[in-house]
């Protein structure tokens, strides 16, 4: 009877230190203390992030990619997710204080305190400061609603289990920046939108078996995880284009042979155009400061 | 008579090794002459738009002539009838990565294809309207321009190297 009741102990404890280290996690009661959200700071947030990129409705193309009724399909090797309605409705978003939106964004958790599947990046989001978080609340606020219903991701066994994402988290959440020395504000500033809010190194650093990002590879290019091509690499040894190139490129979409831009950063550019000259600035002058030799 | 077999042997390895040959290249040359065509197509649009570009970013001095000329050439381009380019079957999938990046999305019933073309047609023959008129009109038209090879290259094509 002593290995029975050693397995019943190892169960229990095993499971004691699942729950435990599965937890999800929440921004801090006063984070948002005495923030008040601007929505017209906040609309360069949500240009910035990307956020029309997946929750706009497919193949909606100017003023419609503001209304965020859902329904994007990303394929993934762990299966498909299907970006969910975060339009001011019952069906989106509607109730959401600003902390929940900061739970959501810093840590991956839902109001009803569940994981969020790391389709939505909030690996980079993390980085976000609490006033943005404010201001992008605010102007989704003033975006149109949309009754579109959410449809389930469609995942296999294990995914299917939301706790384990809690793991994935204890792996995969790194805290820190990846280019450490930001030196000037532009290049803090740039490291700002590449890292945090505008996520590029979700697409363009490859992932290891957990899928999440292999950093010590950052920015080096990837295979495209819908299974066809490949997403391109923009570190300084992979990219040699100019960083006014850059800044054009990310205005007009244009190559500097004059090619154009396809597949899922025909979006992007979408977003990018939004953005002031400035931050496009900043972000060829991050992609500028990467290690040279990688 | 003692050679026979090293003789057919011989010829053996040799048609294995030319029917290997011939299958990495095993592409109807009507097809491989329409891909071939396309790609021409948009190195001349490459060529002509480069040139407004280098324009619009201040790499080169603006000159109203030689603008006029390249997006003249750029809207004679978008007016071409394309549909021999584009048969069937010559897409990634069937041709292989080197040899297109055309997606199959590109012939399937839902395509917008004849709609984008016909984007790149009516953007083009704005800038051709306005590129004589001065840096600014050029570079206010090099936007939806843009846009519109953009517009084909987001659903239609892939790329992988």
């Amino acid at each position: 009877m002593t290995f029975l009741r050693y397995l019943i102990i190892l169960t229990l404890f095993g499971g004691v230190l699942f729950w435990f280290l599965t937890r999800p996690q929440h921004a801090d009661a006063d984070l948002f203390a005495g923030v008040s959200g601007d929505a017209g700071r906040g609309e360069t947030i949500f240009w910035a992030g990307g956020c029309a990129s997946c929750h706009a409705a497919p193949k909606a193309k100017d003023e419609a990619r503001l209304v965020l009724a859902g329904g994007y399909r990303m394929i993934s090797p762990f299966g498909t997710f299907i970006a969910p309605n975060i339009s001011p409705s019952e069906q989106g978003l509607a109730g959401w204080t600003v902390q929940d939106l900061g739970n959501a964004l810093l840590y991956g958790t839902s109001p009803d305190g569940t994981h969020y599947y790391p389709a939505f990046p909030y690996g980079s989001y993390q980085h976000m400061t609490p006033q943005d978080i404010a201001d992008l609340k605010a102007f989704l606020d003033t975006l149109p609603p949309s009754d579109m219903a959410d449809k389930p991701h469609e995942l296999g066994f294990p995914f299917t289990i939301r706790r384990g994402i809690g793991l994935w988290k204890h792996l995969n959440m790194s805290s820190g920046w990846v280019l450490k020395e930001a030196g000037i504000p532009a290049l803090e500033r740039g490291r700002y939108l590449v890292e945090a809010v505008g996520h590029c190194g979700e697409c363009h650093t490859p992932r290891d078996w957990t899928g999440g990002l292999d950093r010590s590879q950052w920015m080096q290019g990837a295979p495209n995880p819908s299974g066809k091509g490949r997403i391109p690499g923009i570190s300084p040894a992979k990219m040699d284009w100019s960083a006014t190139d850059i800044v054009y490129y990310l205005e007009t979409g244009l190559t500097p042979d004059y090619d154009s831009a396809g597949g899922q950063m025909v979006s992007v550019i979408a977003n990018m155009g939004h953005l002031s000259k400035d931050d496009r600035s900043a972000i060829a002058a991050y992609l500028k400061a990467l290690p040279e030799n990688r | 008579m003692k050679f026979t077999f090293p003789v057919i042997g011989g010829l053996l390895v040799a048609g294995i090794v030319a029917t290997t040959a011939i299958s990495q290249d095993d592409i109807d040359p009507a097809i491989a002459a329409a891909v071939k065509a396309r790609q021409a197509h948009m190195k001349l649009n490459a060529f002509n738009l480069g040139l407004l570009g280098a324009m619009a970013k201040g790499e080169i001095d603006y000159d109203a002539e030689a603008a006029v000329a390249a997006a003249e050439n750029l809207a004679a381009l978008a007016r071409m009838d394309e549909t021999r380019y584009w048969p069937e079957g010559s897409d990634m999938e069937v041709l292989g990565k080197d040899h297109t990046e055309a997606l199959a999305a590109l012939w399937a019933d839902d395509s917008e294809f004849g709609d984008r073309a016909q984007t790149m047609a009516e953007t083009t023959a704005a800038m051709a309207g306005v590129a004589g008129n001065g840096l600014e009109p050029l570079q206010g038209a090099m936007g939806p321009l843009a846009k519109a090879c953009g517009g084909c290259h987001e659903d239609y094509r892939v790329k992988d190297e």
